[in-house]
């Protein structure tokens, strides 16, 4: 359950695994010319494959992040029940930005303003395989065909295990999560 | 002669692109007039977006260029055959515990994951077992499962990820039908 990315530093350092690839490659380039020379072929194809699609989806994380009003949504879900407020919960986990630990204090925020527990399951599923931009990628790596019907499986999984979820946990099962986040 | 890495049948089939087509571009024109109307409304927000956007790229670049070229050496390295024995179309029951349990122990980026499947579904990789294996990448977290716990409870934890992990299997074998029709 990995959503994107990590909050830390980069240096030359980060790097440091892609460095020491690059010698290897060399090196297998000058006992076995042929071999490596694929191994360049195939990286450097790939790479430019992907420098090539990826600027519009990060531009669109971005614009994403900075349009979404996540406080102001957060603030009214209380007074929302039912469809309304599941279909917020959705919208606000495929269209925000951020790895998984980052969803958690939102659900935090949600549940003080008494979204139910199943929203908040839908919500966390929604973050963690319903973005749109991870999507538009998919589609471009993958074929819209298998991104689309992925898609729409993790849908309609989100939906089932949150249901199965709610009713699988006891009255005290859900207290206890509830007394945790709060 | 350089033999350039080539697009298997299956590959063709799924109808993935290599590079600049039709689809990326719409992407390019629709995000294009997104940035424009955000800019009319709000300088300082675009700027910031687009610094967003920025970083979140850089911080992408170190996993997603090592795994693209550890990637290059097994494909080059691995013969096809191979790889298709133990995750290929045919590859049975064995194909979906390793692309399940690779799945749902590592902690790989969604931006990182696809790419990786490309390549290995340019070489060999079944369909239905790469998308278990993006399936369970998303949805079972071995590693954060007790970051969840301490969140959830472990029943709650431990009931999410046996279930996300076996409808994963469904996942896959619907994606692969659907990819076949």
């Amino acid at each position: 359950m990995d959503g994107g990315t990590n909050m830390k530093k980069l240096t030359w350092k980060s790097f440091q695994g892609f460095y020491i690839l690059v010698v290897i490659g060399l090196v297998v380039y000058l006992f076995l010319p042929r071999e490596g020379a694929r191994v360049f072929h195939v990286v450097i194809d790939n790479i430019l494959f992907m420098l090539g699609v990826i600027p519009p989806i990060f531009i669109l994380v971005g614009l994403f992040d900075v349009w979404v009003p996540r406080e102001r949504v957060t603030r009214h879900l209380g007074d929302r029940s039912g469809v309304k407020g599941t279909g917020i919960s959705i919208a606000l986990g495929a269209l925000t930005a951020g790895p998984l630990y980052a969803a958690f204090p939102i659900a935090e925020v949600m549940l003080h303003k008494g979204t139910s527990l199943r929203n908040i399951f839908i919500f966390i599923g929604a973050w963690s395989t319903m973005k749109i931009p991870m999507l538009l990628f998919e589609i471009q790596n993958l074929g819209a065909r298998f991104a689309l019907t992925r898609y729409t499986m993790s849908f309609l999984g989100v939906f089932s295990i949150a249901y199965f979820l709610d009713k699988l946990l006891l009255v005290e099962d859900k207290k206890s999560i509830v007394e945790k986040l709060q | 002669m350089l033999k350039s890495y080539k697009y298997n049948k299956q590959f063709n089939y799924l109808g993935g692109n290599n590079g600049m087509d039709a689809s990326t571009l719409i992407l390019y024109i629709v995000v294009l007039i997104f940035l424009f109307i955000s800019f009319l409304k709000d300088r300082k927000k675009t700027r910031e977006a687009l610094l967003k956007a920025w970083k979140s790229f850089f911080m992408l670049l170190p996993p997603m260029l090592t795994v693209i070229f550890l990637l290059g050496f097994i494909v080059v390295f691995i013969p096809e055959k191979t790889i298709a024995a133990y995750i290929g179309e045919t590859s049975g029951f064995l194909g979906f515990l390793i692309s399940s349990l690779v799945g749902a122990v590592t902690l790989v980026p969604g931006f990182v994951a696809f790419p990786m499947a490309k390549m290995l579904l340019e070489n060999g990789a079944g369909i239905a077992q790469m998308a278990v294996f993006i399936s369970t990448l998303m949805m079972v977290g071995v590693v954060t499962a007790p970051l969840e716990a301490s969140f959830f409870g472990w029943k709650a934890t431990i009931g999410r990820n046996l279930m996300a992990y076996f409808y994963s299997f469904l996942v896959g074998y619907i994606v692969w039908m659907v990819v076949r029709i």
